[in-house]
């Protein structure tokens, strides 16, 4: 089955079942690795891209769905790796092993595209869902807020 | 690199000019270190390249697993190599025996193993660059220095940067690596200061690194079905069924054999694509051998454990003084029983490799913590020499001793050979949480002794855990030096065991992760049992050990101290629904006090709202920022695992599968901040992987029971009732 869509802002076609997850289709089909697998069931957030610029968990999101849909991935977020959040992460040390960092990542895009100046509540609710194995949560608020800072002097939330 | 052994070293390093554009820098090790066995004859060690535009690259030879070895190892040489940081480009190096030592990553042991052999490389660099400027120039060495990459000669003012002294270095011979003067310590420009992981910019930026990211040109995707009772056996699947399925190509059973370590039983399907074969995987029907331990369970486990309690020990692993007269003579006795769960790794990223198989030889890509015994495991069970094994490091999603193990890398090697073609062979999150090499359960049934005085005179531990005989299973022992052995007068560890078919093995800081949370819980108890507090007590406790291997009274109480005046101890207010704990524990050669505080409302329900670290790792923190992080990543493990992690075997098989059955620290159960200080002491520098993680456990516990007066003798706490009124 044909599925067309566009990744990072290119239009792709891809010719595989409908009911294979996006995150395989990224991953063997496109050669984007930057999006991992955890968990196969939406339970720990490795997998988040963004469809539509809406957090999406790859690893349970059929590619049928996404025909049509524009989606970006960890290697789309900014075109040089200049993204407030890249950053930030980078500045503050954020990653221990690195394997959740792309997920946490796109999921901290979506929250700052949507507030651009997030509270810890909000935070909270946004990353919840993103298991960091290594304890890099501590790290991760800090970055998020550093990020919507450098933003709001003149950097690039989304 | 073999083939360097049988040239001169200045044809070594003339070849290695022409072949790779730049000057490899090796270290050739004095006649009296081979003669101490350090290495195989001769061999050549290296790990720096110079390119003529001055830029270094620095071979990191260890595997990197989220701990920080690859930036902190070359931190180390380019400090003694005296370039700039930003000089320098790291690389990875695979396993190369004949290069390399200790190229694993494992028991804290990198910063010990390494911290002069790789000061020692990069002085003798240095050294080398040092002989090829002064014979360039005709002057003595000792009128030239170095700085940020170049040398200087201070009185006629010339210098020239390193890339353009490496046709004359190449016709020196080097200084042997434990001839070279390294620096004073107050020299140090790299270590010492806050550096950044090497990898950061290609981890944000979603680039390969991994493992599971790795490919090969016309590589098939491969899943591997173990029978759920481990080391059970096929004994037929429906093989044509699979490979009539889409995408797939072969499916195939491998025989294996008995040991758990090495290649079992099962079934691979290859495909063109992993979806494919996990996809395939949905149709297999299996039937198993199931084996002689399908009928053991956690249950049965504990039921057993309680029996041997109330049986005499099967043996004593030390005995000092006299217990029952002090227990006898005792002002208060005090007895409980404590256990833990089996734990799973749970690396985020599951267990994978890429294998390829070709006249008669084999590589391997993936992730391993201990690629040289992984090379000896796939090429015993390949039957091939351990010369026709490559293995080619990645960086590790996790590591926490999951890949001190190589069962998976054996698997992808035997695919591959059967497939006939390169694979890659991945595991799903419910093959790794169903096949891990758990960490073991245990129980201890203590009795403790406190005098009138409220000292404490007397402590008896019956361990009960698995293996045979006098064999402890994996990961599953007590060593004779755990505290508060040396520490109290009459003192007995005895043990028993019971056998057991689940594999068991080294989970971040093994053995100490478990035992921290009993005796540091049982010494809480013990302090309310002495009217002291628990600082007081293990003060005095310190204060009265006799020499021997293990805790060092004075770094344990030093971090104690600290600890206790970071964390206002003394001062903290006491009020129903909140606490704080403290403990103290050295492991991996390291000294740790930790301090937590928790809320917890009366329904129940507990927040750990602060943790306060005081470490002991010697006279040197490499990379205070890395630092820092491993021992708040520390702290977040042992919380997490504390919290509600469990492992269940029922029928002979795991229970949990995944996430949601086994669940990780949320960003919202962190604790919002842990403040970590490092006492220096002058010893030399160890390691942080491990020493962090186990008081926090008991720590969390004993704040748990002031604030609420439940004292947790078992985990994970999640299973107990905390509500007060």
């Amino acid at each position: 089955m044909k599925t067309d869509f566009k990744v990072n802002g290119k239009a792709v076609t891809v010719d595989v079942p409908g009911d294979m997850p996006l995150l395989w289709v990224l991953r063997d089909v496109l050669d984007l690795k930057g999006t991992k697998y955890g968990c196969g069931m939406a339970q720990c957030g490795a997998c988040t891209v963004q469809v539509g610029g809406e957090a999406t968990r790859s690893c349970v999101t059929p590619v049928s769905e996404v025909a049509g849909a524009e989606v970006t991935t960890i290697e789309g977020l900014s075109p040089d790796g200049t993204h407030a959040l890249q950053r930030a992460w980078e500045e503050l040390d954020v990653p221990q092993c690195g394997y959740c960092q792309a997920g946490q990542l796109m999921m901290a895009a979506a929250l700052l595209a949507a507030v651009p100046k997030p509270s810890d509540a909000e935070i909270d609710e946004a990353m919840d869902g993103n298991l960091c194995r290594c304890g890099t949560y501590l790290r991760i608020r800090t970055a998020i807020h550093r990020a919507a800072g450098m933003a709001a002097v003149g950097g690039n939330p989304s | 690199m073999t083939a360097s052994l049988r040239v001169s070293r200045r044809e070594f390093l003339q070849a290695t000019l022409v072949a790779g554009g730049g000057l490899l820098l090796g270290t050739r090790l004095s006649a009296s270190a081979r003669a101490a066995g350090a290495v195989a004859d001769g061999m050549l060690n290296a790990w720096i390249r110079i390119m003529p535009d001055g830029i270094v690259t620095i071979m990191a030879q260890n595997p990197e697993i989220g701990q920080g070895i690859k930036t902190m190892l070359p931190m180390l040489i380019a400090d003694e190599l005296d370039v700039e940081w930003k000089q320098v480009r790291v690389e990875q190096a695979g396993l190369d025996t004949t290069k390399y030592k200790n190229q694993y990553a494992g028991g804290s042991e990198a910063t010990p193993n390494h911290w002069l052999p790789m000061r020692q490389a990069g002085a003798a660099g240095r050294a080398l660059l040092v002989s090829a400027a002064a014979a360039t120039w005709g002057v003595p060495e000792a009128e030239c220095t170095t700085s940020a990459g170049t040398v200087l000669h201070g009185p006629s003012g010339r210098k020239l940067g390193y890339g353009a002294l490496l046709a004359k270095a190449a016709t020196l011979t080097p200084p042997a690596l434990d001839q070279v003067k390294l620096k004073d310590p107050k020299d140090f420009k790299i270590i010492g200061t806050r550096v950044s992981g090497v990898d950061n910019h290609a981890i944000v930026t979603g680039t390969p690194l991994y493992s599971i990211d790795f490919g090969l040109p016309g590589m098939l995707y491969a899943v591997y079905e173990k029978c759920p009772v481990f080391g059970g056996t096929v004994v037929s699947a429906n093989l044509d069924e699979i490979k009539a399925l889409w995408g797939v190509r072969q499916a195939f059973v491998l025989q294996g054999g008995s040991d758990l370590n090495g290649l079992l039983s099962g079934v691979a399907i290859v495909a063109d694509s992993w979806w494919a074969a996990r996809k395939a995987r949905e149709q297999l029907k299996v039937t198993w051998n199931e084996g002689a331990t399908a009928e053991q369970s956690s249950a049965g486990f504990a039921a057993r454990a309680a029996e041997l309690a109330k049986q005499p020990p099967q043996r004593s692993l030390r005995k000092d003084g006299d217990v029952e007269a002090a227990l006898a003579s005792a002002a208060k006795v005090v007895r409980a029983e404590y256990s833990y769960p089996f734990l799973s790794h749970a690396t985020l990223e599951p267990q994978s490799c890429t294998a390829r198989f070709q006249d008669g030889k084999l590589e391997l890509w993936g992730r391993t913590q201990s690629p040289e015994s992984g090379r000896t495991l796939v090429a015993g069970a390949l039957g091939l020499p351990p010369e026709a094994v490559t293995i080619h490091l990645t960086r590790l999603g996790g590591g926490f001793g999951r890949g001190l193990r190589n069962d998976y890398l054996v698997e992808g090697a035997a695919i591959a050979k059967q497939a006939g073609v390169p694979v890659k062979l991945l595991w799903t999150r419910e093959d790794d949480m169903r096949h891990d090499f758990y960490r073991p359960a245990g129980f201890h049934y203590l009795t403790a002794g406190v005098d009138a005085a409220g000292t404490l005179t007397a402590w008896r531990d019956h361990f009960v855990s698995f293996g045979a005989g006098e064999r402890f299973a994996s990961s599953a022992g007590m060593r004779g030096t755990e505290f508060p052995q040396r520490f109290v007068p009459n003192f007995a560890l005895d043990a028993s065991v019971m056998p057991l078919g689940v594999p068991t093995g080294p989970l971040r800081a093994p053995g100490s992760n478990a035992i921290a949370f009993v005796t540091e819980s049982f010494l809480d108890e013990l302090a309310l049992a002495a009217r002291k507090d628990p600082v007081e007590l293990r003060l005095e406790l310190l204060a009265a050990g006799q020499p021997g291997e293990g805790t060092n009274a004075e770094r344990l109480r030093g971090v104690l101290l600290l600890v206790a005046e970071q964390s206002g101890w003394a001062t903290r207010r006491k009020e129903k629904g909140r606490g704080m704990g403290v403990a103290c524990y050295y492991s991996y050669r390291g000294h740790f006090a930790e301090v937590v505080q928790v809320s917890v409302t009366r329904q129940g329900v507990l927040k750990v709202d602060k943790v306060w670290v005081a470490g002991d790792i010697g006279s040197q923190i490499i990379n205070p920022l890395n630092a820092e992080h491993q021992v708040q990543g520390a702290v977040l493990d042992g919380i997490s695992a504390a919290l509600a992690q469990e492992i269940t075997i029922e029928r002979g098989r795991t229970v949990q599968s995944n996430f949601d059955s086994y669940p990780l620290l949320r960003l919202t159960q962190a604790p919002p901040a842990v403040e970590v200080h490092f006492r220096k002491t002058d010893n030399p520098p160890t390691g942080l992987g491990e020493p962090a993680l186990p008081p926090v456990i008991p720590a969390l516990c004993n704040a748990i029971f002031e604030a609420t007066g439940k004292r947790i003798r078992s985990l994970p706490i999640g299973k107990q009732d905390l509500s007060w009124a």
